[in-house]
């Protein structure tokens, strides 16, 4: 195999893009696709301030770094999730990366600031581990963003990611979903703009990406993570994608050119039902308080957390 | 040849020379779901892989339902 640009030795083949790259292009091809994804969607504008949400795991730590070289002003938050073994191994990736690239790692431990952790929040909500770890960090990622002064959250979502959920929502037309499932999310009163600026790149070069630019990222899938819905739909789409390359590039982005305004009045509609939750003052469509709010009363005992870089003694250190 | 997988960690034992795109085949294993990595460096497809070559198989697909 040979390089696509340069004919020297390629390292890996992008069928999507019927070529090959040797790892300096490859990289490079990283970072000109999200570059385009964050110039296409208007998600990042100069001077802003990005907070990176950050598992340890390949995408995320592969979004900080691009964002990064690509002059980006970007902190890192982690969620420590207390799913035993795991969550120590991916902390400990984060913390890596941090220090690393001499940035800095924020972090909120939900045990230690929550009194819950997602085994027991799942137990305690009678909802799959899955669907408690998205709500939990849904909120905190919007919370910490709007307490630390950030203009922008940036996700690790990559394009397969982006292909499965649009393939579990349609398989059950999900309407409502379909309506918000885009590449940037703008800000609202009390949402920060959030962005994926990984939809261009798929998940094998998100891996590879790590492994070329020597990014110690956790391997091992979530142990909670097991028989989730999601990870079927991708064994599905690689399936197909084995025999047709492409395909999952087409299905998502023909779906935000062509589909996606169809759907998005009746997501607006729900935004429209927003309230603040009398709890913690985040935005909701409950009567009562914010899903978020119940889970911590159901499942721990709350109490109250601030952005802080891991190690800070005082939470008005936080720059910005 | 050592072979390394995940989820579950294993190890096995494949006579090579073997070529990644056979090899992969043989392990009913889809190349857009895996890298081949042999010492920290990404092994292209077309490559043939010696009888005593160690590599990892490592998959690419993760995430939850968020």
């Amino acid at each position: 195999m040979k390089c696509r640009v340069c004919r020297g030795p390629a390292i890996i083949d992008v069928r999507r893009h019927n070529a090959n790259f040797c790892a300096d292009h490859f990289l490079r091809l990283c970072r000109d696709q999200t570059a385009k994804a964050i110039k296409e969607f208007d998600m990042i504008r100069p001077g802003e301030r990005v907070l990176v949400a950050v598992s340890g795991g390949k995408d995320s730590l592969a979004c900080w770094d691009i964002l990064l070289d690509l002059g980006y002003d970007v902190d890192g938050l982690y969620i420590g999730l207390g799913i035993g073994d795991y969550s120590d191994a991916s902390g400990d990736a984060a913390r890596r990366f941090a220090v690393a690239r001499g940035r800095t790692l924020h972090e909120v431990d939900l045990p230690r600031d929550y009194g819950y952790d997602i085994p027991g929040g799942a137990r305690a909500a009678r909802r799959v581990p899955c669907s408690v770890c998205g709500l939990s960090k849904r909120h905190l990622f919007d919370q910490a963003a709007l307490d630390g002064g950030f203009d922008v959250v940036a996700t690790g979502h990559n394009l397969d990611d982006e292909a499965a959920v649009l393939f579990g929502n349609t398989l059950r037309w999900q309407t409502e979903y379909l309506g918000r499932q885009l590449p940037v999310l703008p800000a609202r009163p009390g949402f920060p703009r959030k962005v994926k600026p990984l939809v261009r790149l798929g998940e094998r070069e998100m891996a590879a990406y790590c492994v070329v630019r020597g990014i110690d990222y956790i391997v091992d899938e979530c142990p909670m993570a097991e028989g989730n819905r999601h990870l079927g739909y991708k064994e599905a789409l690689n399936a197909i994608e084995a025999t047709s390359p492409g395909s999952k590039h087409d299905f998502y982005f023909g779906f935000l050119a062509r589909a996606s305004a169809h759907f998005r009045p009746e997501a607006e509609a729900e935004q429209e039902t927003l309230r603040a939750c009398p709890q913690c003052g985040a935005p909701t469509t409950s009567d009562g308080v914010c899903a978020f709010c119940s889970l911590v009363d159901r499942a721990g005992g709350a109490v109250p957390v601030h952005l802080r870089p891991r190690g800070a003694a005082d939470p008005a250190t936080v720059p910005g | 040849m050592k072979v390394q997988l995940r989820n579950p960690a294993r190890e096995l034992d494949v006579p090579g020379p073997i070529a990644v795109t056979a090899l992969l085949a043989r392990l009913d294993l889809n190349r857009e779901s895996v890298l081949v990595i042999a010492d920290g460096i990404l092994i292209p497809n077309d490559a043939m892989l010696p009888d005593d070559a160690t590599i990892e198989i490592r998959p690419v697909i993760s995430g939850g339902a968020t």
